[in-house]
């Protein structure tokens, strides 16, 4: 079963321009294995060198960030729905 | 060019000036030709002196009534407590959207300075900002 997954602005370059991919697997860290093993540049964006999710991304399993529900591990079913989109942070010179 | 409204920066000056002594943040939701229709206040989940970000959920929800409305989220603002209103390099490397106006408030001096900017690639453009009385 497909679990859509939504592409931000920043990433359609590496995903050929689609704003919405389908993915599968039963955790985030699977499902978004699978669209990078697709799309290859998106990886870098997506993952850390040590398969941890990339700090300046947000990842979402229909409404909540998956920081709080085990990273990688998140599990997702059938239905959800899931979204990427950059983390808007930054800060001052120090 | 970025559009704003008086009450629109007085509303960014609050929210940053509410956060201290932690830099203050939140998004910009209005149209491609850069005219801010709202202004959308968030926490400073690092709650730091030198860093912002804004909350995730808000970012969540804010997308989301955007497209809903035919809107986009086209930037953000944030303070800078001790520092002039220039980009960081921190701010440079963590700018997430070549179309995104980045607008940043200077709380180091009064009154409030207020500049806007594009980051395309690493390369900070000024732009204008013109401020309606509306």
């Amino acid at each position: 079963m497909a679990i859509t997954v939504r592409i931000p602005t920043v990433l359609r370059p590496a995903t050929g321009g689609a704003a919405t991919l389908l993915g599968n697997g039963a955790t985030i860290g699977e499902v978004l294995g699978k669209i990078s093993a697709d799309f290859p540049a998106l990886k870098p964006q997506l993952f850390n060198d040590d398969g941890t999710l990339h700090r300046f991304l947000n990842v979402y399993v229909n409404d909540d960030d998956v920081r709080y529900l085990g990273g990688v591990d998140a599990p997702v079913g059938p239905n959800d729905d899931v979204t990427l989109l950059p983390a808007v942070a930054g800060g001052a010179l120090s | 060019m970025l559009t704003i409204s008086k009450r629109q920066r007085d509303a960014m000056i609050a929210t940053c000036v509410r956060a201290l002594p932690d830099e203050g943040c939140g998004l910009l939701v209005g149209s491609n030709d850069g005219v801010v229709d709202e202004v959308v206040p968030s926490e400073n989940v690092a709650h730091s002196a030198k860093l912002y970000e804004i909350d995730s959920k808000l970012l969540l929800r804010t997308f989301r009534q955007a497209e809903d409305n035919g809107k986009e989220v086209i930037g953000v603002f944030h303070s800078h407590t001790h520092s002039d209103a220039y980009p960081s390099p921190t701010d440079v490397v963590q700018a997430p959207d070549p179309a995104w106006h980045y607008l940043l408030l200077s709380l180091r001096l009064v009154p409030t300075v207020l500049r806007s900017y594009a980051i395309v690639d690493g390369v900070i453009n000024e732009e204008e900002v013109v401020v309606e009385e509306a």
